[in-house]
């Protein structure tokens, strides 16, 4: 009788502890369940702005955009229509200036931190980079006007490019490195031991080698500083008019779309619109080269 | 015949040398800028130091017209717009770093979420601010209207909003990084255990990559200490002590874009250079200890 009261009770026992169990799994399913749920809500969440800023520039930004937006000066106050030529002429010069000093030496640059991974140089070099990267652009603006606005005695679109390549001058050395660090020893050793001497190893098999990596890097940090304005408004400062000369004040996107931005005029910020429209395409524009290039010509080894 | 040989030796002997100086200069040349950027600020500023001291970061009087320079306002400003929005994007940059360091880090999802953040890195301050003053004003204003505080618009709180989405794709970059660094062994044997993804998440994979989490938010902060553009168009450039979030007022940087061009005196001019430097020195100290800490998480 006992027995089997006993057996009863722990048959009973167990039922209710398998109850337990079956509740105590269930509650840390619910709390699995729901946990991914709320990471899944706070990550579209977080891409809401993204999209609220592409919908409400081309909503603004489609109705200035013509042939006429493009190669037309910006037209004074109280006159509507317009164009921002000025701009983007300037834009693209300033950039092309500060290609020409970035690329090369940021290219040397990463070529000597990918061969020497553990001097002591390479540290330290690796170290200034990195805080080269850090430091705020407005910085940057103050030291190019320091060094380069005040000796040559006034603003001028050199200037804003020795901004922009002091800018773009960590992302290219770290996608150099980046890549040729990629690149197996074995491509290098093949190289030099048919008697090719070291610095056409490195700028004749590695370089090429490696080349769509950097090209990669080049295009992004072009995509990076092209909407740069702190750097420009010490240095580049902004001119109303067409302007070729590096040597005196140009107008670039970004400039106009913070002077245009914040006038309290209806067709200045019709045209900030545009002008952010345009600003907006180039960059994604880079940004789909960069993914093609990258996808196109992926170094395999 | 030998002659000749030895002296094609001797050309590719110095190209050779000659290739090995240039690269070995071009590395010390990066490291001399960023030791001239830092003397170029530090002797500029030397006039304020001198003239102002210490009051420099306590007094709130901001008045060149009477050579009065204090600029604690803008400190305060700085301090409180990048820690706001560090608070405001952070619970949103772990989650978007869990979910693609975790839950989708493959397919088409990913690559989808991946571009966004992209393309969020990629948009220009200034754009930031222009949409800001257009579509985050007003809204800030109508909040504020229903709290009943002054309906300014611009100020501390709408800058530290579109702080928090620029820095976001900053912080997820890191910080999923970081994440998925983690060894599959310990995700394994926790599985194995009986544990379900959310137990794996919050007590295997953040415990384990919380410095590297920690080291993310810093350098997120960095950048949030030194963002000018956006910022300058929302914060509402007044030179008070900033009394609650929704008051408008200024940061370091704001101050330097709208005042440095149009600067006249030497310790006006110095006293703009000199807060410059402060945002240099921060900048860099924070740099250093998160690259540091990502190294260490990234060695282990």
């Amino acid at each position: 009788m006992e027995m089997v009261l006993e057996a009863e009770l722990e048959k009973k026992k167990k039922l209710s502890q398998s109850r337990l169990a079956d509740k105590h799994i269930g509650r840390r399913n619910k709390k699995n369940i729901f946990f991914k749920g709320l990471i899944v809500v706070a990550t579209v969440i977080s891409t809401l702005p993204l999209l609220f800023i592409l919908f409400y520039i081309f909503k603004q930004g489609v109705g200035a955009l013509n042939w006429h937006f493009l190669t037309h000066l910006p037209n004074p106050v109280g006159e509507p229509g317009g164009g921002v030529s000025n701009a983007l002429v300037g834009s693209i010069m300033i950039l092309l200036v500060s290609c020409v000093i970035a690329i090369p030496i940021g290219i040397i640059i990463g070529i000597y931190l990918s061969e020497e991974k553990r001097s002591r140089l390479g540290y330290y070099c690796r170290l200034a980079v990195d805080v080269l990267q850090g430091i705020p652009s407005i910085v940057i603006g103050i030291i190019i006007y320091e060094w380069v606005v005040r000796p040559m005695g006034g603003f001028s679109a050199l200037s804003g490019s020795v901004a922009l390549s002091l800018m773009m001058l960590p992302s290219i050395v770290k996608a150099t490195e980046e890549t040729l660090k990629l690149l197996p020893e074995s491509l290098k050793e093949a190289s030099l031991a048919l008697g090719v001497p070291y610095y056409k190893t490195i700028m004749k098999v590695i370089v090429p080698t490696g080349l769509s990596g950097i090209f990669t890097g080049v295009i992004l940090s072009i995509a990076r500083v092209i909407g740069e304005t702190a750097p420009l408004l010490f240095t580049a400062f902004g001119n109303p008019f067409m302007s070729t000369n590096i040597l005196k004040p140009m107008s670039s996107l970004p400039l106009i779309i913070f002077n245009y931005a914040t006038s309290p005029y209806n067709d200045w910020h019709q045209l900030a619109w545009g002008a952010s429209m345009v600003l907006i395409l180039m960059i994604l524009i880079l940004n789909i080269i960069s993914k093609i290039v990258q996808r196109k010509w992926k170094v395999q080894f | 015949m030998i002659p000749a040989i030895s002296y094609k030796a001797k050309r590719i002997n110095f190209k050779e040398k000659a290739f090995k100086k240039t690269l070995a200069l071009s590395a010390i040349i990066v490291v001399v800028i960023l030791i001239a950027i830092f003397l170029t600020l530090l002797i500029n500023s030397f006039p304020s130091l001198k003239a102002i001291g210490f009051k420099f970061f306590y007094q709130t009087t901001w008045d060149p017209v009477s050579d009065r320079y204090g600029a604690l306002p803008f400190l305060v400003g700085t301090l409180l717009t990048s820690f706001l929005a560090l608070v405001i994007s952070t619970p949103f940059s772990i989650a978007v770093a869990i979910f693609l360091g975790e839950y989708y880090k493959k397919g088409p999802v990913a690559e989808i979420f991946k571009n966004i953040v992209d393309l969020l890195a990629g948009i220009p301050s200034v754009i930031y601010g222009f949409w800001g003053l257009f579509v985050l004003v007003p809204l800030v204003r109508e909040l504020e209207m229903k709290l009943h505080v002054p309906p300014y618009g611009v100020g501390i709180f709408t800058s530290s909003v579109i702080l928090a989405i620029m820095i976001l794709p900053f912080s997820v970059t890191l910080s999923r990084q970081v994440i998925s660094m983690v060894p599959s062994h310990l995700k394994e044997a926790a599985y194995s255990l009986g544990a379900t993804r959310h137990e794996v998440i919050t007590k295997i994979i953040i415990p384990y990559t919380k410095s590297g989490l920690f080291a993310g938010l810093l350098l997120a902060l960095g950048r949030a200490l030194g963002e000018t553009m956006a910022v300058t168009m929302l914060i509402g450039n007044t030179h008070d002590l900033p009394t609650g979030i929704f008051s408008p007022g200024n940061t370091m940087a704001s101050v330097i874009a709208n005042e440095f061009t149009e600067a006249t005196g030497r310790i006006y001019t110095s006293a703009l250079i000199e807060m410059g430097l402060f945002l240099f020195v921060v900048a860099t100290i924070i740099n250093i200890i998160g690259k540091q800490i990502i190294k260490r998480f990234t060695l282990e």
